[in-house]
């Protein structure tokens, strides 16, 4: 299984801390699973242009492949004017439009006030579903004020991020069962 | 649509005579995933000129050849393979779906088709597609940014030309035509000129505004959302001031036969899915593929019955003028596409004429 973890930000170290430690969880839940950290932040992406993801090249050809060949995805956002930055949204373009059919997407936020709770499932939810994606029921949601200084402060951020780690990786197992099933009744 | 059969003599299109039936290939150049390897870019050339050949020999109406300048095609110069495919038939059509008008010059364009029209006694026709891809772009120096207009200023040149024996013509994208005789002319003077149209009916309304006849491409959906596409290019051509009565529409898809459905499936999923990894980066999902031998689906697969009932529900819906099927996508073995044509010949072609034709039993 391959889990690509999407630090969707270009600034700012709040979302990577999480993500840092959404990875390493994943390591400790099973240390089989083969994880790559992107943080966009360590990347220069072009914007889209509308072009199919396989004629890009450089650091914007990287990222969508390793998107695209992932089994499951952890995305890490933080909240930029009630609303996901920029730099997520130009990844999303940058695919085609099913690119997360057959994937399972987890979702962590982290955000500067509790106002903004909703914003991952009023916005980022239906960006990932119209995409196909499978995405996990619940999503972990971070005030800032629970991280300081690269760490994680409370123990209730660290335990919600471990069990979407779980859920993220069990789903992946669980729909990959249910489509070979499926599939292996095709005769084809 | 009474007067449909002088309407269409100019797009050398006879309704009367049925749905035309006819064969394409990208010009792809992939592996064969089942030993992984791939033959050289002369064998495919010489392939394609054999697939024509065997398509004529089958009673096919069209044979036609795309322009790809990426990865895994071998059908760059497109125009020259078309010369010995004039050379090589006698009587079947032949065409580009499509010619990437965008990044060529109209002039050029128009030379060669032209010249394959003389070479093949009037039988050559033109596709003008937009390219779905970008690279030839920068192969070719053209600013992806002037993706719409360098298509749209193009393709209204190219069909000057073809009815304008001196063109006084300006643009943004070549150099200004001062009393220019483009020759040499086609055998009869002027010769069809399609636009290529992919599956959304904004493509296709295009092409009725411009009264263009079209070639729409479907790779797979059900059949009512096509039909949807091509009632928006019929509106907008009526509503341009064009009797859709008198332009053909072409649909062109992908098209597999064998003794049984199950046989057909089996033998073509893995070259479509692995041809559109390679190509497009992502597969064709099984479950949607499971579906193609449906008659609801666009996908033309499955056994000689299923072909043609599908077929013919296709011409009930859309009324469309042209079939043109895909067959050896992806690395499929030459002896299987040679098997395609012969049973399309044999089994398929004698009911889909005449179920089609104008004095047959379903409307034409």
């Amino acid at each position: 299984m391959k889990i690509v973890g999407l630090s969707g930000s270009n600034v700012g170290a709040t979302t990577r801390t999480a993500m840092d430690y959404a990875m390493k969880a994943i390591q400790e839940f099973d240390p089989e699973i083969e994880t790559r950290l992107v943080d966009l932040a360590d990347y220069e992406l072009m914007f889209s242009d509308g072009r199919d993801y396989v004629e890009y090249d450089g650091d914007t050809r990287d990222v969508t492949q390793a998107l695209m060949e992932a089994d499951a995805i952890i995305i890490g956002t933080p909240i930029f004017q009630a609303s996901i930055p920029g730099s997520l949204k130009n990844v999303f373009d940058l695919l085609p439009v099913d690119a997360f059919r057959d994937k399972v997407v987890g979702i962590l936020v982290t955000a500067g006030s509790a106002k903004h709770y909703l914003v991952a499932e009023q916005q980022l939810r239906p960006i990932l579903t119209y995409m196909k994606a499978q995405v996990v029921q619940s999503y972990v949601f971070i005030e800032a004020k629970e991280i300081h200084r690269g760490q994680i402060v409370g123990d209730d951020v660290s335990l919600r991020i471990e069990r979407l780690v779980e859920d993220t990786v069990v789903l992946t197992q669980a729909y990959s069962q249910m489509r070979s099933a499926r599939e292996s009744a095709y005769a084809f | 649509m009474t007067d449909a059969t002088n309407g269409m003599a100019e797009y050398r299109i006879d309704p009367d005579a049925g749905l035309e039936f006819g064969m394409y290939t990208l010009g792809d150049h992939l592996p064969n995933p089942s030993t992984g390897e791939r033959i050289t870019a002369g064998e495919r050339v010489r392939e394609f000129v054999e697939y024509a050949k065997a398509a004529e020999q089958a009673g096919f109406d069209f044979f036609s050849l795309g322009e790809s300048h990426q990865e895994f095609f071998a059908s760059q110069a497109h125009a020259v393979i078309l010369g010995a495919i004039a050379q090589a038939t006698e009587k079947i059509k032949i065409g580009s779906t499509s010619t990437i008008l965008s990044t060529s010059d109209p002039v050029r364009v128009y030379e060669n088709f032209a010249t394959i029209d003389l070479l093949s006694q009037g039988r050559a026709e033109i596709v003008a597609g937009r390219a779905s891809r970008v690279g030839l772009f920068e192969l070719l120096g053209y600013d992806l940014r002037d993706y719409e207009e360098l298509f749209e200023e193009k393709f209204d040149l190219l069909r000057k030309i073809n009815r304008e024996k001196v063109v006084n013509w300006t643009g943004q994208f070549r150099p200004d035509l001062r009393n220019a005789e483009v020759l040499p002319r086609p055998q009869d003077g002027s010769m069809p000129i399609w636009r290529a149209v992919g599956g959304s009916p904004a493509s296709a309304i295009k092409a009725g505004m411009a009264g263009a006849p079209m070639v729409m491409a479907h790779l797979g959906g059900p059949v009512s959302s096509f039909t949807h596409t091509i009632d928006s290019y019929r509106d907008a051509a009526q509503r341009s001031g064009f009797d859709p009565a008198t332009l053909p529409v072409a649909t062109a898809g992908f098209l597999y036969v064998a003794e049984t459905s199950q046989q057909a499936m089996q033998e073509f999923y893995p070259h479509v899915n692995d041809g559109m990894i390679r190509t497009n980066g992502r597969g064709m999902p099984k479950q949607l593929f499971a579906q193609s031998t449906d008659p609801r689906s666009i996908m033309n697969i499955g056994s000689p019955q299923q072909i043609i009932d599908k077929i013919l529900y296709q011409h009930e819906q859309f009324g469309h003028q042209r079939f043109i099927g895909q067959i050896d996508f992806g690395g499929v073995p030459f002896e299987k596409v040679m098997k395609n044509i012969e049973i399309i010949g044999t089994k398929i072609l004698p009911d889909v004429k005449k179920y089609t034709a104008r004095n047959g039993s379903e409307q034409a």
